[in-house]
């Protein structure tokens, strides 16, 4: 598999959230609004690209009997550096994110990449990976979040869209876990389906 | 000559002329009265809120049927427009009629058609939809207006605030504020007993459901106070949307257990739910929830309450 393909199945054959269904706690649970989609998708990038070098270039060194721990040590270290971070420069979108930037640590797609892929490939490749993966969850978080605030909230990035439309009533359940169940659900549907009838 | 006639095919030949059609046919002419009883109640704006939602609920099946590349004839067997129809009457009469479109635009497309179309969805359409309104627009679905659309409390609410409510005769006659369908107990129990008699719907879930909700209501103390056997069970089993849930929701064919006994455990589960909301929850009336609830125990009451088969080797399951 060449650099480029590495890259690109993150975002389209191999999208974490739509084909893969890892990731699924974020997803859901901090997708309400569309900046909150896009700050949790850039700080699990940020993560997974670093967390990708380091573990391709500790590759050898790390026993494999205790590879999984390893790993853990990897990534908390690069979330810690994340958290604090986001709580210095943006710090109304880390109050709002909360418990789920520190939860990044166990976030599912970070450790399978360093499981399946960083561990057993070179720097250059495993940065691609980091790279396209953490792309296609960005991606798949703005597309769910931006659907959940259009119509629960009736703006988009805090944006009123709805400016020529005043007696637009926001539909709440969108806002509330049961609406990233069903956005999801039907995405994931809608995906399979344009999938299947492209294959 | 005609080969198809000498063409034998296997057993049984004898087909009883019941289908999924007449069934629905018969239950929307059971919800006619009462339907109709809303119309006469609050006036002509109803008929629009009805006819939104058998419209839309028939428009959307055919609709999806379409992509779905089967046959759009299945819109039109009645049971798109039974569940159009049960949401409209899930509605209060004060609603606007896009709120009746958008709920069966959703019963059919969240409800039902995404898993699968009829018979294959877990939860009753329409309750699912009225859920999803209720979560999304909980001042719409509580809009409770009496006639000439004026505000008014349901006898639910009234009871919980510990006010006057309506007599027991207009409670049975349906003469007090509630969902479009759920007013007049008198004519739901004639639509509800003509499809016991009838045999589309099994008495053993209306009333186990009804009867645990009376026993529980007349035993259990409501929220403050503490003497037991002094609950009011005659005026719980004839308010709020017992009736209609027990006699034409709670008895959907899909979403109910198939099991003699499993039914009995469906009836009294959900008269359960029921009591325990109306006496100590955070909303006045939990028909809509306990069916739902319910619903998704189905698969699991039909597992447990299967019978032995016979000859098979006691205590093997």
């Amino acid at each position: 598999m060449n650099g480029s393909k590495v890259f690109w199945r993150g975002i389209f054959g191999e999208n974490p959230i739509f084909r893969l269904l890892l990731g699924m706690c974020p997803a859901l649970a901090v997708s309400i609004a569309a900046n909150q989609g896009l700050g949790m998708g850039l700080a699990a990038t940020a993560v997974l690209v670093a967390s990708n070098i380091l573990i391709s270039l500790l590759r050898s060194v790390i026993p494999d009997k205790i590879r999984i721990p390893c790993f853990i040590v990897v990534i908390a270290t690069f979330v810690t550096m994340v958290d604090l971070i986001m709580a210095a420069f943006v710090p109304a979108l880390h109050e709002v994110l909360g418990i789920f930037i520190p939860l990044i640590v166990v976030n599912c797609i970070i450790l399978q990449r360093a499981e399946a892929f960083a561990s057993k490939n070179g720097v250059w490749r495993s940065t691609l990976d980091g790279l396209g993966m953490g792309a296609g969850f960005t991606l798949a978080l703005v597309l769910v979040s931006s659907i959940r605030e259009i119509f629960g909230s009736g703006t988009l990035f805090g944006l009123d869209i709805f400016w020529f439309w005043q007696s637009f009533e926001p539909m709440r359940i969108m806002v509330s876990p049961p609406g990233a169940f069903i956005v999801l659900g039907l995405l994931i549907g809608l995906i399979n389906f344009l999938s299947v009838r492209k294959a | 000559m005609d080969i198809k006639k000498l063409t034998v095919s296997s057993s049984p030949h004898f087909h009883s002329k019941n289908s999924v059609r007449r069934a629905m046919l018969w239950v929307l002419a059971a919800l006619t009265p009462a339907a109709l009883f809303a119309v006469y109640y609050y006036g002509a704006y109803v008929l629009v809120l009805l006819l939104a939602g058998i419209v839309t609920a028939v428009a959307c099946e055919a609709l999806i049927l379409m992509l779905r590349k089967k046959p759009v004839s299945g819109a039109l067997d009645g049971s798109a427009a039974v569940t159009g129809l049960l949401l409209a009457l899930n509605v209060p009469a004060g609603a606007p009629w896009w709120l009746v479109v958008i709920g069966s635009f959703l019963a059919i497309g969240i409800g039902k058609q995404v898993f699968g179309g009829i018979g294959h969805n877990p939860f009753n359409p329409a309750l699912a939809a009225r859920a999803i309104l209720v979560v999304s627009w909980p001042a719409r679905m509580t809009d409770w207006v009496g006639p000439g659309l004026v505000s008014a409390a349901t006898p639910l609410a009234q009871y919980r605030a510990g006010n006057v409510v309506p007599s027991y005769l207009d409670l049975f006659f349906g003469f007090r504020p509630g969902s479009l369908g759920e007013m007049s107990v008198f004519l739901l129990l004639v639509g509800g007993l003509t499809l016991i008699f009838l045999k589309i719907i099994d008495w053993k879930i209306p009333v186990s459901f009804v009867g645990t909700v009376a026993l529980l209501t007349w035993v259990l103390p409501r929220e403050g106070q503490t003497a037991f056997f002094a609950g009011d069970p005659l005026f719980h089993v004839l308010s709020g949307g017992l009736i209609l849930g027990a006699f034409f929701m709670a008895t959907d064919w899909t979403t109910s257990p198939i099991t003699k006994r499993g039914r009995i455990v469906m009836g009294v589960g959900a008269g359960i739910i029921t009591a325990i909301i109306r006496l100590y929850g955070g909303l006045p009336e939990g028909v809509t929830f306990a069916i739902l609830i319910m619903n998704a125990c189905t698969p699991l009451i039909d597992r447990f309450t299967l019978g032995k088969s016979f000859g098979s080797a006691r205590g093997a399951s």
